[in-house]
């Protein structure tokens, strides 16, 4: 008697990580603690999960994120800074079955790139940005980044931002939900675990918006930046926790599909 | 194919832009209004949707040059047209397009400058075209047009070159060849590339989405930033030895030179007039002829040497003296180079050149 008897698998293993294909295994060059490496793995999971990374094109910018196209398997294109929603809006213009994205920092997209990326935005170009805020220039050195909080002391505000002088943070997706032509909006952080859910649900939905054909995707990050701030990577996050979203609200400020009932 | 009546078309040179453009192959459309260029988005904003293309209206040069950019690293036929202080604007860009070997073509009805000049016409974004125009070591090839036809016909060859090379291709008019109405044959010139070849010619350096080459294909990266040190060296070397084989596509076109004592060079529009003053004194049995570059980069510095002996020359431009600089570095020396400007925003008349010929067939230097 072999066959009646069920033979007993071996012990049930639950597999709970894995290597993502769509990002390779070369290690970054960000600093300890920085979480353009969450950011990343929330991309490309999103990537992954739609099943569209053989059709993606990553626009990259300038900044820490310059290098991005060195970590994910996807073709790619470098962006003068702050351009990368035009050169964008030129990859999907002349592949229109294509999944584009950009991703940049405050500096690129908030400052230097304001025009383009508004612009982009309310053309409803089928793209989605990811913004990456963490208040400060990282690449050049940590200065005054238009997301700077007041107060903040940077190499170029020494003394802490002061309003009087420099203005107050620019709050981005704010901006965006205004504009018709963007078909999702959010701002997120990834100072826990909690908080890097939330961040994965808006990443997928900023891509979703795009594949849908509904308009602009665009999803904002609240980044640590330990080495410019000065913090340990613990310290840093309680920061984002107690200093930034108080000044950044998350939460999700337009979504076109929930508004069609497409949730 | 001959040419019938119907293709036939009174159109300025700037719809003639349009109509080459879109003939050559045009997918893609990027640009931001100014004058004396604006016939060009006007009449591209319906032909180009009409031929299955897309137009865009950008925010601004900076945009509209970037946008190009994009499209052009997809290895699509893409192009945008903009004048001088819009074409400041998109040095970034166009550095950045050479520096990733990014086809693309830029059209440039130059006005006045500095600053924001005027409408009129104008040869002073000379040294910004054929020099670079933008940060680092580049260049553009640059195709001058005199005509209407010209601005159709150099449409083909522009996309042609700028996919052969992966590299910004500029056409330099200025308000005279944007404006002037006159008769064009809408017929792809003999030897013309075909719009389909265009796109093979980049099959293997575009960015497409890796899927397109197969389900395990390596990702494409298109760039200009090489940080380790020798990188960018190698890259620039890349670059210099392609700037070498593009000397082969000098263009230039010459009239009674070969018992000249005195060649006019000039270019474009003042190429045009020039050879309107040149043909008057022939008929006077003037022993003058005319030069005229057509490709203002590579520069016909070898024909210019080799009409050097025994020849005197006299630059004509419309600018402080750009071009003068070209042709002296070319004949560097074994005979004398005049100069004669016209000042930007001027209209001059064939007549009104004929005189400073005179002037220097008569012994005297250049002038103005």
């Amino acid at each position: 008697m072999t066959s009646a008897k069920k033979s007993v698998p071996p012990r049930a293993e639950k597999l709970v990580f894995d290597v993502n294909p769509v990002l390779n295994e070369r290690p970054t060059h960000y600093c300890p603690g920085c979480h353009h490496g969450i950011a990343h793995r929330l991309v490309s999971e999103a990537l992954h999960e739609l099943g569209v990374a053989d059709r993606t094109i990553l626009v990259a910018s300038v900044g820490c994120a310059a290098f991005t196209y060195d970590y994910f398997n996807v073709d790619s294109v470098e962006a003068p800074h702050g351009r990368a929603c035009a050169v964008a809006t030129g990859v999907r213009r002349a592949r229109p079955g294509a999944v584009v994205f950009t991703y940049q920092g405050d500096g690129d997209m908030a400052a230097i790139g304001t025009a383009e990326s508004l612009h982009a935005a309310n053309r409803g170009e089928k793209i989605t940005a990811v913004f990456i805020n963490n208040t400060v220039y990282g690449m050049t050195g940590g200065q005054m980044a238009p997301t700077t909080l007041l107060g903040q002391k940077t190499t170029t505000s020494r003394r802490g931002r002061d309003f009087d002088n420099e203005g107050g943070p620019i709050r981005l997706t704010e901006i965006m939900a205004q504009l018709q032509g963007v078909a999702y909006a959010a701002r997120c952080a990834l100072d826990s675990v909690k908080h890097v859910k939330e961040a994965k649900k808006a990443v997928r939905r900023a891509f979703d918006a795009q594949i849908a054909g509904l308009g602009f995707g665009f999803v904002e990050l609240l980044s640590s930046c330990p080495t410019n701030w000065h913090m340990d990577p613990v310290a840093a996050n309680r920061h984002i926790a107690e200093e930034m979203i108080p000044v950044f609200p998350l939460g999700v400020f337009r979504d076109v599909m929930k508004e069609k009932g497409n949730a | 194919m001959t040419a019938g009546q119907s293709d036939r078309i009174l159109v300025k040179g700037n719809e003639a832009i349009a109509y080459g453009a879109v003939d050559a192959g045009l997918k893609c459309y990027f640009g931001y209004p100014i004058t004396p260029q604006n016939e060009i988005p006007e009449m591209l904003s319906v032909l180009l949707p009409e031929a299955g293309g897309v137009f865009v209206q950008a925010e601004s040069e900076v945009g509209a040059v970037n946008m190009l950019l994009g499209a052009g690293a997809c290895g699509v036929p893409a192009m945008t047209s903009s004048s001088s202080c819009g074409i400041s604007l998109m040095q970034e860009g166009i550095s950045f397009l050479a520096g990733s070997h990014v086809p693309g073509v830029i059209v440039n009805m130059a006005r006045g400058g500095p600053g924001l000049g005027d409408l009129g016409p104008s040869q002073g974004d000379y040294f910004q075209a054929v020099k670079g125009g933008g940060h680092g070591d580049h260049r553009n090839l640059v195709l001058a047009p005199a005509t209407a036809q010209e601005c159709y016909d150099f449409m083909f060859k522009a996309f042609a070159l700028a996919f052969a090379y992966r590299n910004p291709v500029m056409v330099l008019g200025d308000a005279v060849v944007a404006q002037i109405k006159e008769p064009v044959q809408r017929v792809p010139p003999a030897g013309a590339v075909k719009a389909e070849h265009l796109q093979f010619l980049v099959r293997d350096q575009r960015i497409e989405g890796y899927g397109a080459r197969g389900k395990t294909a390596a990702p494409r990266l298109l760039k200009s930033v090489y940080l380790a040190e020798g990188e960018l060296a190698e890259r620039n070397r890349l670059l210099q030895r392609k700037y070498a084989d593009m000397r082969k596509e000098v263009l230039f076109e010459c009239e009674d030179v070969d018992d000249a004592e005195l060649i006019v060079v000039a270019f474009g529009s003042i190429g045009r007039t020039a050879r309107g003053a040149v043909r008057r004194l022939r008929g006077e049995n003037r022993k003058v002829g005319l030069f005229r570059p057509v490709t203002l980069y590579p520069f016909p510095d070898e024909a210019l040497q080799k009409l050097a002996p025994g020849r005197r020359f006299l630059v004509m431009e419309q600018n402080i003296g750009q071009m003068m600089e070209d042709v002296r570095l070319a004949v560097n020396g074994v005979s004398p180079v005049h100069w004669h400007g016209v000042m930007p925003g001027l209209f001059v008349s064939a007549n009104e050149l004929v005189e400073p010929i005179l002037r220097v067939l008569g012994g005297q230097s250049g002038s103005n």
